[in-house]
């Protein structure tokens, strides 16, 4: 074997148990996702996204199957610090995720949890905060943050425990556009800064669209996976999910409809405005 | 029931080091039954103009008038004001408190002295204009999906029969297909009602689609007043203060710029391919 998948997921089922009968969250996942890869999740709420976030630093165990983070099973107790080390998530509300009253001693927390040394814990705290651009707030109070602000914070406190996967799950949903942009930037640069292995769980396909591989679900079960450009290109698969395409992918299609000779594979307005220049 | 607000300030915590002017010298009339966006960045006062208009908040300077009321009279009652403006906050389902949605969503009426049965039959007709099951009632407002429990929030107020309705950010956070339904129920109810709808968004395209007036907000003040065709006209301008146009003009624009003649403005996908192919075939596009 050679180097191992970040993530190797294996007929994942998920089941909760309720006091009004189970719900299948995950009926029969499997998933790779290799070092460096940028994928995106997209899904109608109930559809499973979240489960499956939850599943991958092993705040989940399976019902049936199996989930190898780096090689390691998530049920394996003993393992568990490794794997919550490795995996790094944010999730939807910013104020939820910040706990302490000065943003570098947030970032600090987790860190000094996984007993890194003190003056190891300044130099991490330095550079996560220098890569979401926000170290010039190291001693401000957290609730003087924007959301967006507040969700880079969260992203640094990740990055401060050196993970090879961040997960963020709908860590954009409750921010303004401003808030959104910020985060998603802050994604892009720690991709072609540190290529770090990213796993996007949006509603937004407009953030979808920047992810190298996308994966749609509904009803627990992985219904479609590809680049933006072929998962985009089925309009009608996505709106029997219940999800939307980028405007601009179904203007294309409209038009080409209309008999103008655009190319397949347009997700974007600047896309879209090049290949009608070179239609005529 | 008309709205007023005239020549409004409003200053947070004045006097303390903390003092921030969030609107300046505001003058908006709406209309009976109009349906109005209000879209502006975090910041620029829009949150701060909505709590006036129920008397959540007072201006520290001018005038607010509702129907009769003006928030500002000495010895004004503002419960009948709360009754007719109802105001949905958003991410409104963290605001759910009851162990019944019945309940939940009688809380409004019967804190406004309707007898019960009548807040029942409220809690029926509620449920059914936000598309919810009347089954649900006697569930947990918290079993239920993130799109479900913000429509039972909008159903509290709804119940409360207010004549205008403010929404801050109704379908923030919610999926696509979720989003798309819990708009058309809020434009259906401006259609059958004829209520005033107050829809504060960060979304171009929503807002492009429903309201009849967009008013822009920008440093606690109204930097446009219009149509939102008319509105959407000033990319260049929206685009200065962190705003976007809807993804149908924002194709135009972009053809514009390469010299295309189309129009400025589409709302619509099928508007944005109609002047598409026109101006194609004017550029002997299919020839």
């Amino acid at each position: 074997m050679g180097v191992p998948s970040i993530i190797e997921i294996k007929g994942l089922h998920h089941v909760y148990r309720g006091h009004d009968g189970d719900t299948y969250a995950l009926g029969g996942v499997d998933i790779h996702i290799d070092e460096g890869e940028f994928v995106a999740i997209i899904g109608r709420n109930g559809s499973g996204k979240s489960t499956l976030a939850k599943h991958l630093n092993a705040i989940l165990l399976p019902t049936e199957g199996h989930v190898l983070v780096m090689g390691m099973d998530t049920q394996d107790a003993r393992l568990l610090w490794s794997i919550r080390q490795t995996v790094g998530m944010v999730f939807q509300n910013p104020d939820n995720q910040i706990v302490a009253t000065v943003i570098d001693e947030d970032v600090a927390f987790g860190p000094e949890n996984l007993g890194v040394p003190t003056p190891e814990i300044a130099k991490r705290v330095d550079a996560a905060l220098k890569q979401v651009n926000m170290l010039p707030y190291r001693n401000h109070a957290p609730h003087l943050l924007s959301g967006g602000q507040k969700q880079r914070v969260a992203i640094a406190g990740v990055l401060a425990m050196h993970p090879k996967l961040l997960v963020l799950d709908e860590a954009t949903a409750m921010l303004d556009p401003v808030g959104r942009a910020e985060v998603i930037d802050t994604i892009l640069a720690l991709r072609s800064a540190a290529k770090m292995t990213t796993v996007l769980i949006t509603h937004h396909m407009d953030e979808a669209v920047l992810a190298h591989r996308v994966i749609a679900m509904d009803e627990g079960r992985v219904v479609t996976t590809g680049t933006p450009a072929e998962v985009f290109s089925q309009p009608e698969l996505l709106e029997s999910l219940g999800l939307d395409v980028p405007l601009a992918a179904k203007l294309a299609k409209e038009l080409q409809r209309s008999g103008l000779p655009l190319p397949d594979g347009i997700l974007t307005a600047a896309q879209l405005v090049n290949a009608l220049c070179q239609s005529n | 029931m008309p709205i007023q607000l005239k020549n409004v300030s409003f200053i947070y915590s004045p006097g303390t080091p903390f003092e921030r002017q969030a609107l300046r010298g505001v003058d908006l009339t709406i209309a009976d039954g109009e349906f109005v966006g209000i879209i502006g960045q975090t910041g620029s006062g829009k949150s701060t103009l909505v709590q006036l208009l129920n008397g959540l908040l007072k201006p520290t300077q001018g005038t607010v008038t509702v129907g009769e009321i003006t928030t500002t009279d000495k010895g004004v009652r503002l419960r009948p004001l709360r009754q007719s403006v109802g105001l949905v906050f958003q991410f409104a389902e963290h605001q759910l408190f009851a162990e019944t949605v019945a309940a939940d969503i009688a809380f409004g009426p019967l804190n406004q002295g309707v007898a019960p049965d009548e807040a029942a039959a409220r809690v029926d007709e509620a449920l059914l204009t936000v598309g919810l099951p009347l089954e649900m009632k006697e569930r947990s407002p918290f079993e239920l999906s993130g799109g479900q429990m913000r429509r039972v929030a909008i159903a509290g107020v709804l119940a409360m029969r207010p004549r205008v309705l403010i929404l801050d950010e109704p379908a923030a956070g919610l999926d696509p297909r979720g989003r798309d339904d819990v708009l058309a129920r809020i434009s259906a109810l401006h259609r059958e009602r004829s209520i005033t709808v107050i829809l504060v968004s960060h979304s171009m395209e929503d807002v492009a689609r429903l309201v009849n007036r967009l008013v822009v907000m920008h440093e606690g003040g109204i930097l446009h007043d219009g149509s939102p065709r008319e509105v959407f006209r000033h990319a260049e301008n929206l685009a200065t203060i962190g705003l976007g146009v809807p993804q149908a003009t924002e194709v135009l624009r972009r053809l514009r710029l390469a010299g295309w003649s189309v129009p400025a403005v589409a709302l619509t996908l099928e508007e944005a391919r109609q002047f598409i192919v026109a101006a194609w075939r004017e550029r002997g596009g299919g020839a």
